[in-house]
């Protein structure tokens, strides 16, 4: 455990000692906040449910572009060798790059917050929801690293890490939105999987076991499967 | 110490190393030797435990490696080619989390990181990225990482590959100063090198063990044949081969060279007798002029080729 926590150290620095973070939190923050100040004053609403229905959308693009170094980098330059060498093991290694991952999209939610501070100056805001939706990105952001961190173990390129998370992400993000395309038997299993559906739910503040189980276990198969990937690379 | 056993490696079809068996004993530095491709690094990294051996196995003190491959882990410390190092971090963070990682005492980290400081010689460079170091502060940084938790026993995968004369002898004197307590085995395949270096060398060639020894005992191993170089002047190849042939412990005269009146020859001779007084006086009965006459020494470098050209 002591190891994780090491690795977590190393790779949040890593994030702040180059420009990465500040770039993806700035993007982060201007994308966001564009298309939520764009329509909120024409709906006239003191919330902050649009916000929250862009927000998978926005990950599936931003996550996978903050993962996309965590493994293929060291598979590249070839410190993956001397991060091996010394006593750790592939669970030490994944939890910590997978838990920087995490702290990093902390660190960038952290700002919004002046979204829900400006709209309660201005209205009357209701904080459940708020804070459902929330937690409900913590979760969102940790299934996404989890996939992020699979695909960056999959290969040695950045950009096809990217890529390839992108895909998965963005995919789970939109399926629940394509269930006219699938035969009807399938329709159940295909909206389960959709993490957009699971994530509105805890966004309208509604914190249901099934959701949470449903992000929980993407990021365990995530994470495993990051761990098969070294392992068999090993 | 170290303990290999029949170890052997495929890469899908290609076998990289072949049934290798190895005992290297505590405070031994070892020399893998070979040509590109012979399965040195893939050896050490076995050794070390970053890649899975298909069959055999490694036994460090009581630890094998499929078991207990974090303990051995904390026995060893090891500098792969390259030294890849993480290119964003300044030294001294590097070092810092290396410590962390090696589980080193808080009081204890700094004054570590110190020494190491010192004896690998990167104080200097101690607040800069590691990306913009050159190759031989990389290696020294790598060496540094390598030797953090005072490991007993050092892997170092071609120490000195890429470096200038002045930082290789550098990293010699330090090689040399470690081995003194510790057990090291480092690859090269620069033959000086682990001439000047190892107490113990092993040439592998195509993933098997071809020699293995200290450097006399190699050069008298492979010396089989006796010969003699001699170079004289105003002879021709014919009246030389005549002459000398006649000495009954010369096998064979060969003409190696012959530039101006300068005639260049080898002769072969029995491999326990020593003809060359007789050579001597045959040729001071004549007017050539005996311009050099020596027995080439057996170098490492003859070893080497002997024992890796191809067939």
């Amino acid at each position: 455990m002591r190891q994780v926590i090491h690795i977590f150290n190393k790779e949040f620095k890593a994030y702040f000692v180059s420009p990465i973070a500040y770039i993806v939190i700035s993007v982060f923050l201007l994308v966001t906040g564009w298309f939520f100040f764009m329509a909120f004053f024409l709906y006239n609403q003191a919330s902050l449910r649009s916000f929250f229905t862009l927000l998978p959308i926005i990950f599936s693009f931003v996550i996978p572009a903050i993962t996309m170094r965590l493994i293929s980098e060291e598979l590249n330059i070839g410190s993956y060798e001397i991060l091996l060498s010394m006593p750790v093991t592939f669970t030490d290694v994944v939890l910590g790059k997978f838990f920087a991952s995490v702290g990093f999209i902390v660190a960038m939610l952290i700002p919004t917050l002046t979204y829900p501070l400006t709209v309660a100056t201005i209205g009357q805001l209701d904080w459940g929801p708020v804070f459902g939706g929330y937690i409900g990105a913590v979760f969102l952001g940790a299934a996404f690293s989890a996939i992020g961190l699979f695909s960056s173990a999959l290969t040695r390129n950045q950009i096809i890490a990217f890529i390839i998370a992108v895909a998965i992400c963005f995919t789970l993000t939109l399926i629940d939105k394509m269930l006219f395309f699938l035969p009807r038997s399938l329709l159940g299993v295909a909206a389960y999987l959709g993490a957009d559906y699971h994530f509105q739910n805890i966004s309208k503040g509604i914190i249901d076991s099934r959701d949470i189980v449903y992000f929980i276990s993407t990021c365990f198969i995530g994470l495993y499967g990051a761990h098969l990937v070294l392992q068999e690379k090993h | 110490m170290i303990q290999v056993e029949s170890l052997t490696k495929y890469y899908k079809d290609l076998c990289a190393v072949d049934q290798i068996n190895l005992d290297i004993q505590k405070g031994e530095i070892l020399g893998l030797l070979g040509p590109n491709g012979a399965g040195k690094t893939t050896t050490l990294r076995m050794l070390t435990g970053f890649l899975k051996p298909t069959s055999g196995t490694v036994r460090v003190k009581d630890f094998t490696i499929d078991r207990d491959v974090l303990e051995i882990k904390k026995l060893l410390g090891y500098l792969p080619e390259e030294a890849p190092l993480y290119h964003d971090m300044l030294v001294y963070d590097y070092l810092n989390y290396v410590a962390n990682i090696r589980q080193i005492e808080k009081e204890r980290k700094l004054s570590r990181i110190r020494q190491l400081a010192d004896l690998c010689g990167i104080n200097e460079v101690m607040h800069q990225p590691i990306g913009e170091l050159s190759k031989g502060y990389k290696q020294r940084v790598g060496l540094a990482h390598a030797m953090m938790n005072d490991p007993e026993i050092l892997v170092l995968d071609e120490p000195t590959s890429g470096l200038d004369p002045n930082q290789i002898v550098e990293i010699r004197k330090i090689i040399k100063r470690i081995g003194k307590q510790k057990t090291i085995v480092l690859s090269t395949h620069i033959l000086t090198e682990a001439e000047a270096t190892c107490d113990r060398i092993v040439i592998i060639n195509q993933g098997k063990i071809a020699a293995d020894g200290s450097t006399d005992s190699l050069k008298k191993s492979v010396s089989r044949s006796n010969l003699i170089n001699v170079v004289i002047q105003d002879a021709d190849f014919k009246s030389v081969e005549n002459k000398l042939a006649s000495i009954d412990s010369v096998e064979k005269v060969t003409k190696i060279d012959q530039t101006d009146n300068h005639l260049h020859v080898r002769l072969t001779c029995q491999p326990s007798a020593d003809p060359r007084a007789d050579i001597y006086r045959k040729i001071k009965q004549t007017e050539w002029i005996l311009l050099d006459f020596h027995q080439p020494t057996q170098t490492l470098e003859n070893i080497f080729r002997e024992l890796t050209k191809e067939n």
